[in-house]
């Protein structure tokens, strides 16, 4: 319809200069030092100055201004503005083509699913490399080559950069990209909002870095008061970080959340809803209930920081059960915020590899909404040993064992699908079973954490971390290496190296678990979570670990080869559906077309049917009669 | 053809719960007998034995259930794999409500089995299995109003210990008696912390402005690994120091040569509390 608007290219100055990522940037520095400004009045001359030699209201006032002026250099304020200026609405989201599109504000689902995939990207490598950092240090029992201090602050930026970008690992990229591709949209139900919730990303991890310049953070991705008031100015950036992901989390969950309730096209019934679709609505049910105690909890820690309050602080009469009452409200549930994406993409992609329908459907949405459920009645186990109500010890023991129920439906499901099944061994495949694999693991070892008296050995040391490693970095990680292989055909276009990729997934699978599976017996051995010095008998272990590690790494460097090479040299196209699924998205031509599809398709049939005598195509295409309006 | 396929399904089924129960009478044995002994954190106290039998009893009970899982999955793809480039569809299997019952009875009975005995052990079986109970216990060991209390005081970055019922005698080494029921009192004047002692099997949160109690009975002499379970700081990796088990009458003789090297800091100190009012805060270097 708008198609002739673009018929004219733009100089290349006009697309340099003008609301982008350049813009956003320089007007973001500058409302950093407006910002600090500002803020150095406000405090000037008030007592709470005394106790600190940092002015926390001018790094909090730098950072709030410093946000406004990314956004408005992004553009977020023209909408409003032209608005109250009596322009007519648009959603201006044809106005470039091209690459420049992918650094600016942009209302195309696609072209933020795409910006997801490369920022969140590129923050799990910086986690990673924090990572690698760490393993060096602990190459040796003592503190070296990085000091305590920087240890604690590697520790930190990697656990909390890793929670925030993982957290919208798999709804950011393919959420955004592909659920309305899946439901038989046009766009997401709101676009704007969309394109907010992914330029917040690059805010929050920016100013999360920016730590490194104020003193580090000392308090791991947790950030326990009262350590954090303790904390330099770093936890400034820790606490704004960590409310700019939650507000985005919140606006990504509603959005998807309102999406596949109001925007699936005729005869997308709750039964032929894909799997994928079905995890991600899950998620958002969990993100809208749980981000937002994230943003006040961490507004607490900035009043308690900045203005003297003590919700925390037990000198002043606080509680610092409260704030860890308060983050495991939300910090449980994002466990599972992290888990259940997971869970979508592998069993959506069994049944395409399998050939067969997925066996269990109900099942399956039935543990996924088992698990939302459950998730929200066990935060206290991570306070078992912290004297408090030790009689509901017994409760959050049940509750938390409750949940393996509903998880493990996922594995009879993985079980039932490949039961007799035609299964071929491509990567995206490789990467689901392993998934599975891992995340057994896994489970079982939250098992041994959720029993009180088992918990009193393992809290607290490297029993947990390679417990959640295992869910983590073997569950999420894998899935959405899964997802990687198995959809950038479509969202990029080319096809990805076979070989290369096979090499990426067996190094990784085999690395993966020779670096985490030790750290189990180094749990259980005594060695606590969170250290740059430890016990000179488990020097041999570590060494182990470190050496698995630095593969583990040197296995994402072939996934970016890979990618480069596939992206920039080889630049095989892709088929518009090279694994033969029945997937909706698949059946699009590649590349996507800007407006999905040309008429809103009627659903005939689900998603799984393979195999199934007589079963009609997913979708009719060019339905005779127009469908209703809702696109 | 569907037919055949049909025919072979139970032989299918057979073979995986045989290799299963190959595997897991191979395993479980090695768990028990072998692996079992070394699992943390050994049987110095009460606490500690209860917790190294849940340690064992819950690796016997999971290994063989993450065996069968892992067996289907393994002999699906032995099995059930697909040669060469051909795509054909499997039989479309949706679902078996039998399977699926079966699949729910039976993880809902070992979940209910697992919190049913957890709570058992925690509770009646070892009282509290040595985690930080807070200010008023649930699970009270058998004369627990007769247990030696000792202070543990967390702070940034250093353990020290106070016995009331020595005069509250202040220490930088810890040292409990052996077959006398202990009662530890963790508390903290800073950050949180987390008192873990290993051997003894005990883990309680230090916590500013509270009162910690976790029990212990030791049943051995001993040294025994005292360390930081929450970070607390730049410094939490070396919160970290041996205790002692002794026997009571070196315990006596401990004791006294430890009054008689802090008399002079005594005069010092606070009065023994059961809470410390926590210094105002500072932010730290
Ligand atoms: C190459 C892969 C990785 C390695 C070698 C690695 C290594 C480590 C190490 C050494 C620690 C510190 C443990 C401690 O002292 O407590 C740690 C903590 C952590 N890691 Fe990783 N990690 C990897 C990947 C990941 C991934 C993919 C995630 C999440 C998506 C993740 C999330 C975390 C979290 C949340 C913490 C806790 C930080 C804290 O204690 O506050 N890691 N990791
Ligand atoms: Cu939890
Ligand atoms: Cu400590």
């Amino acid at each position: 319809m708008s198609a002739t608007a673009i018929a004219v290219r733009p100089p290349v100055w006009r697309r340099v200069i003008g609301f982008n990522m350049l813009t956003g940037l320089a007007l973001g520095i500058s409302g950093w030092f407006l910002g600090g400004w500002i803020g150095g009045q406000m405090a000037v001359g008030h007592d709470y100055l005394l106790g600190t030699d940092q002015n926390d209201v001018g790094i909090f006032m730098g950072y709030l201004f410093a946000i406004i002026g990314w956004l408005v250099g992004l553009g977020f304020a023209n909408y409003p503005i032209g608005r109250l200026l009596g322009r007519s609405p648009t959603l201006r989201e044809h106005e470039t083509a091209g690459w420049t599109r992918y650094f600016k504000m942009c209302t195309d689902h696609k072209v933020v699913g795409i910006q997801y995939l490369f920022g969140v990207g590129i923050f799990f490598f910086i986690g990673g490399l924090n990572a690698m950092l760490m393993r060096t240090e602990l190459l040796r029992p003592v503190e070296r080559p990085w000091p305590a201090g920087q240890y604690l602050t590697l520790v930190s930026l990697h656990g909390t950069m890793m929670i925030m970008m993982t957290s919208a690992f798999i709804l950011g990229p393919f959420g955004n990209y592909f659920v309305p591709l899946m439901i038989g949209a046009r766009r997401m139900a709101f676009p704007r909002i969309e394109a907010l919730t992914f330029w917040l990303v690059p805010a929050a991890g920016l100013i999360l870095m920016s730590a490194i310049a104020f003193g580090g953070i000392a308090t791991g991705w947790t950030g326990y008061s009262p350590l954090a008031d303790e904390g330099r100015a770093g936890m400034d950036a820790y606490v704004t970080a960590f409310i700019l992901i939650a507000i985005s989390l919140t606006l990504v969950g509603l959005n998807l959340l309102v999406t596949i309730l109001t925007m699936r096209a005729p005869g997308l019934t709750w039964t032929r809803l894909p799997i994928f679709v079905w995890g991600v609505l899950a998620t958002s049910v969990l993100m809208v209930l749980a981000a937002p105690v994230l943003v006040a909890t961490m507004t607490m820690v900035l009043m308690d920081r900045a203005a003297n309050t003590s919700f925390f602080l037990a000198s002043a009469g606080g509680s610092q059960y409260l704030y860890q009452n308060l983050f495991w409200f939300f910090g449980h549930p994002e466990v599972y915020i992290l888990a259940l994406p997971g869970f979508g993409i592998v069993l959506e992609i069994l049944p395409v590899f399998a050939r067969k329908p997925l066996w269990g459907y109900r099942l399956a949405v039935a543990g996924m909404l088992g698990v939302t459920l459950l998730s929200f009645m066990v935060w206290q186990h991570h306070l078992f040993v912290s004297g408090m109500n030790a009689g509901l010890r017994p409760f959050y023991m049940l509750t938390t064992e409750l949940i393996s129920i509903p998880t493990g439906f996922i594995f009879l499901n993985a079980i039932g699908t490949l039961w007799r099944a035609r299964i071929r061994f491509t990567v995206p495949m490789l990467f689901a079973l392993a998934f599975f694999f891992n995340f057994l693991i896994g489970g079982l070892s939250g098992v041994f954490l959720s029993d009180v008296p088992s918990d009193v050995t393992t809290h607290g040391s490297y029993f947990v971390m390679a417990h959640f490693h295992y869910t983590i970095m073997g569950g999420l990680v894998f899935a959405f290496f899964g997802a990687v292989y198995y959809w950038l055909p479509k969202m990029l276009g080319v096809t990805l190296n076979e070989t290369l990729a096979k090499i990426h997934f067996w190094m990784m699978f085999v690395f993966f678990n020779l670096t985490f599976f030790p750290l189990f017996a180094a749990g259980f051995l005594d060695m606590p979570r969170r250290v740059s010095t430890y016990a000179p008998h488990l020097q041999v272990l570590n060494d182990f670990v470190s050496a698995s590690a630095f593969m583990l790494g040197f296995s994402m460097l072939i996934f970016i080869a890979n990618l480069v090479w596939s992206l920039v040299f080889a630049r095989v196209p892709a088929l518009a559906n090279p694994w033969a699924s029945r997937g909706l998205e698949w059946q699009l031509p590649t590349p996507v077309p800007t407006e999905n599809f040309e008429r809103i398709p009627v659903i005939t049939s689900g998603p799984y049917e393979y195999g199934v005598a007589g079963a009609p195509p997913v979708a009719d295409f060019t339905p005779a009669a127009l469908p209703a309006a809702g696109s | 053809m569907t037919e055949i396929v049909s025919g072979r399904i139970p032989r299918h089924g057979r073979r995986i719960i045989g290799i299963w129960l190959v595997l897991t009478a191979v395993a479980v044995p090695l768990i028990v007998l072998v692996l079992g002994p070394h699992l943390p954190p050994g049987r110095m106290t009460a606490e500690a034995a209860s917790q190294r039998d849940a340690n064992v009893l819950m690796t016997a009970l999971l290994v063989p259930i993450a065996l069968l899982v892992v067996v289907c999955f393994v002999y699906s793809f032995a099995v059930f794999r697909q040669r060469g480039e051909v795509i054909l569809d499997g039989p479309p299997l949706k679902g078996h409500a039998g399977a699926q019952l079966f699949w729910i009875v039976l993880t809902s009975l070992i979940v209910l089995a697992l919190a049913v005995w957890g709570s058992y052990t925690l509770i009646a079986g070892s009282h509290g299995a040595g985690g930080g109970q807070g200010p008023d216990p649930v699970a009270k060991p058998n004369g627990y109003q007769h247990a030696l209390p000792v202070q543990v005081i967390g702070q940034q970055w250093e353990w020290t210990f106070r016995y009331p019922t020595y005069g509250g005698l202040e220490t930088r080494d810890l040292a409990i008696p052996n077959h006398v029921l202990v009662a530890f009192h963790v508390t903290s004047i800073d950050v949180t912390h987390s008192f873990w002692a290993y051997e003894l099997g005990v883990k309680a949160d230090a916590v500013p402005g509270v009162d910690n109690v976790a029990y212990v009975h030791a049943h051995k002499t001993g040294f025994f690994q005292i360390r930081c379970a929450e970070l607390c700081g730049l410094w939490h990796g070396h919160m970290a120091k041996k205790g002692r088990v002794l026997s009571s009458s070196a315990f006596q003789a401990w004791i006294a040569a430890a009054k008689t090297k802090n008399a002079a800091v005594m005069a010092y100190l606070p009065k023994y509390n059961r809470v410390y009012f926590p210094a105002p805060l500072r932010r730290a270097g």
